[in-house]
């Protein structure tokens, strides 16, 4: 007789679970970035239009598919047609892939967290060079939170080829990261159950105070209308739909098998489809929420280095010229320049070069997206605040949350199928297992801690789950709709939810999804083919700043092995389903 | 005589102390950045200070007490407030103290001149003078690693714990299990015997067939 599949103790359990896993770092330093790129009424318009028609029901079909089959995605898939295991089986090499490099951003959270407990933050200043009379010259040339980044944490090499050695620093903290996942994995579901409970709440209650701090910083008024002011040039631009729809597809996690492996731990009678709309309603206005605290903490940031360059600029000139201190303020300062630049022509036209123009929407403009937003641009605005260590901690505690969050439904991915598998069941225990895959991960993900480690883990981000996701979401949605058939798919969820779904939903699934995914799919095949070769941002330790390069010979190929690993398990495994057939009747 | 000795003096003064002077220093400072409302006005009395502290350092390098605050000359005072000072050396007639001397004289005692006008190392520049900038304060044990610790111990002791208790549960359970089965065993036996009825009858099959696994046994078996 068959063990009973383990439960969540409640719904609620569930809900929380996924809100844990969809709500993820993405929509903290992705959703801003795209709001910022493409102006943010924008940004938010695109989105409330994509979303209805975009996740809610993607979800909800993945749910159920998971809730119905009781089994992790390679089983569930089995079962809806054996020629599509290859979809489960894929699903599972994303989640392996997204697993190994996820966890890192963990490790710099970490990195940060034990490094808020100083004072002063160890970003707030350069330290000094060896001879101390002044600061040391990769820092003066660039900002502190930027050296802090580049050397103290990542200790960044000027480029992919000159790979370095391991960081003992940041191996300590992926190993601390990848312990703590194990913990909150052990016992399956009945830790994950109690762990998604904080890290589904934890990081709202600190948005929330960051909402009140934010909005009480002295210039958060201008990032707030900054973030509300659409770019209606930028509503023409196709690009800014595409990245809108792209953000929505990946915030959810749809394709990694993950809310297949969860909801396969509800009861069947489980109402998956309010659940399905639950979780992405909360999805969208969290993506809302974090944009409104980044954008007022965006606003402080460049108010406050708008007011430092124009300080800059008044001492320049009251030095320059010794004129009377606190005669020039930013009020009078161009009537003043206008007036030296008449009175003292030659000795202005020497200082002119020195002379930035400060521009508060330049500061606005400089959009950041990723670990540059979340690490840099957030590190610098903590460190003017008052009580910065207080604010560092909350933040970057929230940012662990929201990342150990997503590692649960990541692993929960991996893990389920394995578990599954009577083969492994029987000679392995649940915690070995467990044990094994957080072993085998950490030990891969040494390779980011490199020196030149960032430039391996920008690979995996932008190409491990990007292209293969789409294919497999494709498959699953004509799967589900047409192998599987949309009637009997309707039955089923009659069975366990009590209606049928409306016309709406139908129609939906049935052509709407798979045409906006194949969509997708050719924007970004056709948008690789006309750039040609692809390039990475390097650090350069001499100018202080990015510089691009191409990718060498070697790491191309890691991208093409990446992309191919996952979309050739779909092909692959129908073969070789067909060819066992083929034997068996032979 | 008394008139001719006075314009010497102030053509000497003139010519010794003027901007970019030979062994001349510019100073700068900043009293309303560092006091705000607590500014004082620069007149004469703090220019005499100012005299009076550099004669002090230069008596304190040199440890010669042969500078008078007559030797130090000032020129050039701005709105801003700055201004350029010579060091006249009193033995020889109307040279200035070599430049190097002044600045190490001055760099030996820069917190005492800063502190007598309640200022500090960039409110009262020297220009020309570098100052040594503090290093932050580094603890001997770095403090990140201390609260490293803490969290990697809690997260060890967490999993040995799970670990271990699910250890023991799964021994509780299996010493219970074959408890039952064998009460279950027996059972099985007197209904055998008693009803005479053999266990192999009792179907599996017989409950109730999911509609959704229609017979294809293919995907039991590959699982």
């Amino acid at each position: 007789m068959e063990k009973p599949r383990p439960l969540w103790d409640n719904p609620l359990q569930f809900v929380f679970a996924c809100i844990s896993y969809a709500v993820g770092l993405g929509n903290v330093w992705r959703f801003p970035y795209l709001c910022q790129m493409y102006g943010g009424g924008s940004a938010l318009l695109s989105c409330y239009l994509a979303k209805p028609s975009g996740e809610g029901k993607k979800k909800k079909v993945l749910m159920a598919v998971g809730q119905r089959m009781r089994r992790g995605s390679i089983g569930a898939w089995k079962m809806i047609s054996p020629y599509l295991c290859g979809v489960g089986v894929a699903s599972v090499v994303v989640s392996f892939f997204l697993s190994m490099y996820y966890n890192v951003i963990n490790a710099w959270a970490f990195w940060y967290l034990f490094h808020s407990f100083q004072d002063p933050l160890p970003w707030a200043s350069c330290p000094l060079n060896s001879n101390r009379t002044g600061y040391e010259a990769e820092c003066a040339r660039t900002s502190p939170t930027q050296y802090f980044w580049y050397r103290r944490t990542l200790n960044i090499a000027p480029s992919m080829e000159a790979s370095g050695a391991l960081q003992w620093e940041q191996a300590l903290c992926l190993t601390l990261a990848w312990l703590v996942v194990y913990l909150c994995i052990l016992r399956g579901t009945e830790s994950t159950g109690k762990v998604v409970y904080v890290t589904a709440s934890l990081p709202y209650c600190v948005l929330i105070i960051y909402l009140i701090r934010g909005l009480t910083l002295h210039g958060a008024v201008n990032g707030l209308i900054y973030m509300f002011t659409p770019k209606l040039e930028q509503l023409a631009n196709p690009k800014a739909w595409i990245s809108a729809a792209t953000q929505i597809f990946f915030s959810l996690g749809l394709g990694f098998g993950s809310l297949i492996a969860f909801a396969s731990y509800n009861e069947q009678s489980n109402n998956c489809e309010r659940h399905a709309i639950v979780v992405s309603l909360i999805n969208s206005t969290t993506s809302i929420f974090a944009s409104i605290v980044t954008f007022s903490i965006y606003g402080f940031k460049a108010t406050f280095n708008y007011e430092s360059c124009m300080n800059k600029v008044i001492l320049l000139l009251t030095n320059a010229f010794d004129l009377e201190e606190g005669s020039l303020t930013a009020d009078n300062l161009g009537a003043v320049r206008a007036h030296l630049q008449a009175a003292h022509p030659q000795q202005y036209a020497e200082l002119l070069p020195q002379l930035r123009n400060c521009s508060l929407e330049a500061e606005l403009d400089t959009a950041v997206q990723g670990t540059g937003l979340a690490f840099i641009v957030y590190s610098e605005a903590i460190k003017n605040m008052e009580v910065p260590q207080l604010y560092s901690v909350l933040y970057f505690f929230m940012l662990l949350m929201l990342g150990i969050g997503s590692m649960l439904g990541n692993t929960a991915a991996i893990l389920t199928p394995l578990t599954d598998s009577r083969f492994i069941a029987t000679h392995l225990s649940k915690e070995v297992v467990s044990g094994l895959v957080c072993f085998v991960n950490c030990v891969i993900g040494l390779i980011f801690t490199m020196e030149a480690g960032n430039y391996w883990f920008d690979i995996f981000n932008d190409y491990a789950a990007t292209l293969s996701l789409l294919l497999i979401v494709l498959v699953e949605t004509i799967a589900v709709c047409y192998v599987y058939g949309i009637r009997r798919f309707e039955k089923d969820l009659h069975t366990m939810i009590g209606h049928k779904p409306s016309w709406y939903w139908k129609v939906m699934w049935a052509f709407a999804s798979p045409l906006l995914i194949i969509s997708l799919f050719i924007f970004y095949i056709t948008d690789y083919i006309l750039t040609g070769t692809l390039q990475y941002q390097a650090w350069d330790a001499t100018q202080g700043q990015l510089v691009t390069k191409d990718y060498p010979g070697y790491a191309l190929a890691v991208i093409g092995m990446l992309v191919a690993a996952s979309t050739m398990c779909i092909p692959l495994g129908a073969l070789l389903t067909l060819l066992w057939r083929w034997l068996r009747r032979e | 005589v008394l008139l001719l000795a006075f314009s010497v003096v102030v053509f000497a003064h003139a010519e010794l102390c003027k901007p970019d002077a030979q062994n001349a220093f510019k100073v700068r400072l900043s009293i309303k950045t560092a006091l705000g409302d607590n500014a004082y006005a620069w007149d004469a009395n703090e220019e005499y200070l100012f005299k009076a502290m550099v004669a002090f350092a230069m008596r304190r390098y040199s440890s010669k007490s042969t500078t008078q605050i007559s030797n130090v000359l000032l020129c050039n005072v701005t709105d801003r407030v700055s201004f350029w000072f010579v060091v006249t050396d009193s033995a020889k007639n109307v040279t200035t103290v070599p430049g190097s001397e002044v600045e190490a004289a001055i760099r030996m005692n820069r917190n005492r001149i800063n502190s007598a006008f309640l200022l500090n190392d960039k409110t009262l520049q020297f220009l020309k003078i570098s100052s040594t900038i503090s290093p932050p304060v580094e603890p001997s044990t770095p403090a990140w690693l201390i609260v490293f610790g803490v969290v990697l111990c809690l997260t060890v002791a967490g999993i040995i714990f799970l670990i271990v208790s699910g250890i023991q549960r799964r021994k509780k359970k299996n010493k219970e299990s074959s408890d039952t089965e064998n009460l279950e065993e027996k059972c099985e036996v007197t209904v055998t015997i008693e009803n005479g009825i053999p266990c192999e009858t009792l179907d599996l099959k017989a409950g109730h067939i999911n509609g959704v696994y229609t017979a294809d046994d293919e995907r039991f078996a590959s699982l």
